[in-house]
């Protein structure tokens, strides 16, 4: 195996870095620029949305579930198992939701884009496209770019929403507490600051996931191997910056939204 | 034999001039890191003509192609087709133009989660503005070209080799373009296959008199594409005698370490007493 200069590998980086900015600030300048593929938009919030759903579901359910459950051990001992419901919507709302979703969203389809353009790539189906008259950041990565934020947003919601359940059905059959109780403590302890930052944060998400995963599927080289590890790659990639700018996020908005 | 130089005043003249060559390069220079595959590479393609490119694997054949599609850009020289200069186009400007130009690549390259008819009316669908009723029409003429037009409903994984050539050839072709690219048609089909491929590069060479460049490896195809002519009565390929070979509009280039070693007609390359070429034609 041949070794790389420190040197050489930060250049690479460097440079990757600024490939990725350059192919994400592309893709939201195509939005202002015909053709706009809307029927591949669709193709493609079906496939990432709905087909995502099962998942986010579940995740969603048994976050809210073992989050009651351990909430419930600590508030015991301090008299205020009640608040279990408060605990798990603001937990949920603010940062499980967003982040596992996007998560799971980004394990799924992130991955999935890139090995999708990789192929495309590696068989000269982009060149055919361009030979074609179609710009393929047009036809294949905007498209994904806006399905993918689209859909998460909503996909967030549910999630938060089944996790919410989740704490409940933990609740009321193991912790023998009143549901009403519960969903009026989870309601009333959600503010504005909770709920913008429960929203705004899987838009940036999607964001990340779909770039990420077409970057990466972009620029796949070297046959069915070089797919392989772009797919590895856009994965793990795109879990460590919904990680990485779910901390930035969450800073930047607890300062600006005056948070109590 | 040197490459002919056309000056590219005349070769940037408008596309509707018919004494333009449809393609010019001019000294081109190209390099992948440190190996530099095209070292200043000039030839021209005159209207109406096919020519075959020849060269080891690894000449720059293919990339030939790549620049005269503008889906690469040289290091330095000029690519001049149809009387555009692409190395200086944006991409934007070159979508235009690729829209004159039918491409057939190595493996096909056709769509995978698209059906044959999908493929073929690609283009015409990206369009907009044609009739359904007009592209079903236009893609099973394609098809009935390539004798596969009972393939319409089928998906690329359903088809052989040469059929896949085959319905790629019928992509290429279906918006009448003035100058088709061909890398390696024929490329690891059986020689039943490869003559089928042949017969239609012929064919829509005599009968719709469309220029072409085509990148081979196999000598016996492009010796059979300069030695027969297409019988649009019989529907097939005929040989023709040997005096009349300098009627079709064939000629070959062939690529040694980067370079133009020979550019010119088959009676030529015949008689080239370059001993490389006499050793690859023999």
């Amino acid at each position: 195996m041949e070794l790389i200069s420190p040197t050489d590998l930060a250049k690479e980086r460097v440079l990757t870095v600024q490939d990725y900015f350059l192919f994400s600030l592309q893709t939201v300048a195509n939005l202002f620029r015909k053709p706009l593929y809307f029927a591949d938009m669709i193709q493609q919030a079906d496939t990432i949305g709905v087909g995502s759903l099962p998942i986010v579901v579940l995740t969603g359910f048994f976050t809210g579930a073992v989050l009651a459950l351990q909430a419930s051990n600590t508030l015991e001992r301090f008299g205020s198992i009640t608040l279990v419901g408060q605990l798990v919507s603001t937990s949920m709302v603010r940062e499980l939701g967003p982040v596992l979703t996007s998560l799971m969203v980004a394990g799924r389809n992130s991955s999935g884009m890139a090995s999708e353009l990789g192929s495309m790539v590696v068989t000269e189906q982009i060149d055919a496209m361009r030979a074609l008259g179609t710009d393929p950041m047009k036809k294949l990565v905007t498209p994904r770019m806006v399905a993918t934020v689209f859909m998460l947003f909503f996909l967030a919601i549910i999630s938060d929403l089944v996790g919410l359940v989740g704490g409940l059905a933990i609740a009321k059959l193991l912790l023998r507490l009143d549901a009403r109780q519960y969903w009026a403590n989870a309601w009333e302890s959600l503010v504005f600051q909770d709920v913008f930052m429960g929203l705004i944060k899987p838009v940036i998400f999607g964001f990340i996931i779909a770039t990420i995963g077409c970057f990466y599927g972009m620029n796949a080289r070297g046959g069915t191997q070089g797919v392989g590890r772009a797919t590895t790659q856009a994965m793990v990639a795109a879990s460590v910056l919904i990680l990485a700018m779910d901390l930035i996020v969450t800073r930047f908005l607890m300062a600006t939204l005056s948070y109590r | 034999m040197s490459a002919p130089t056309v000056p590219l005043d005349s070769a940037t003249a408008p596309t509707n001039d018919i004494s333009a060559p449809v393609i010019v390069f001019e000294d081109v220079v190209m390099s992948f890191g440190d190996n530099e595959v095209l070292r200043g590479v000039s030839f021209h393609l005159p209207r109406g003509e096919t020519k075959a490119v020849f060269g080891v694997a690894g000449s720059g054949k293919s990339l030939i192609l790549k620049l005269a599609l503008g889906l690469i850009r040289p290091d330095s020289g000029r690519i001049v087709v149809l009387g555009e200069d692409v190395t200086q186009m944006p991409e934007e400007q070159l979508f235009a133009l690729r829209g004159k130009i039918g491409m057939v690549f190595q493996e096909s390259a056709l769509f995978d989660s698209l059906t044959v008819r999908e493929n073929v009316a690609y283009r015409l669908m990206e369009e907009h503005g044609v009739y359904d009723e007009d592209i079903d029409r236009r893609v099973r003429e394609a098809l009935r070209f390539v004798e596969l037009e009972h393939t319409l409903d089928l998906n690329p994984s359903e088809l052989s080799g040469g059929m896949r050539r085959r319905v790629a050839i019928a992509r290429a072709i279906i918006t009448q373009p003035e100058l088709l690219l061909y890398d390696s048609p024929t490329g690891g089909l059986d020689p039943v296959t490869s003559n089928t491929i042949i017969e239609l590069i012929v064919k829509q060479r005599d009968v719709n008199k469309t220029s072409a460049l085509l990148v081979t490896h196999r000598l016996q195809d492009a010796f059979t594409m300069a030695t027969h002519q297409f019988d649009k009565q019989t529907n097939r390929m005929i040989a023709l005698p040997p005096g009349q070979h300098c009627d079709v509009p064939m000629s070959f280039l062939v690529l040694r370490d980067g370079k133009v070693i020979f550019d010119g007609d088959l009676h030529n390359l015949a008689q080239s007493q370059d001993e490389y070429i006499q050793e690859y034609i023999s």
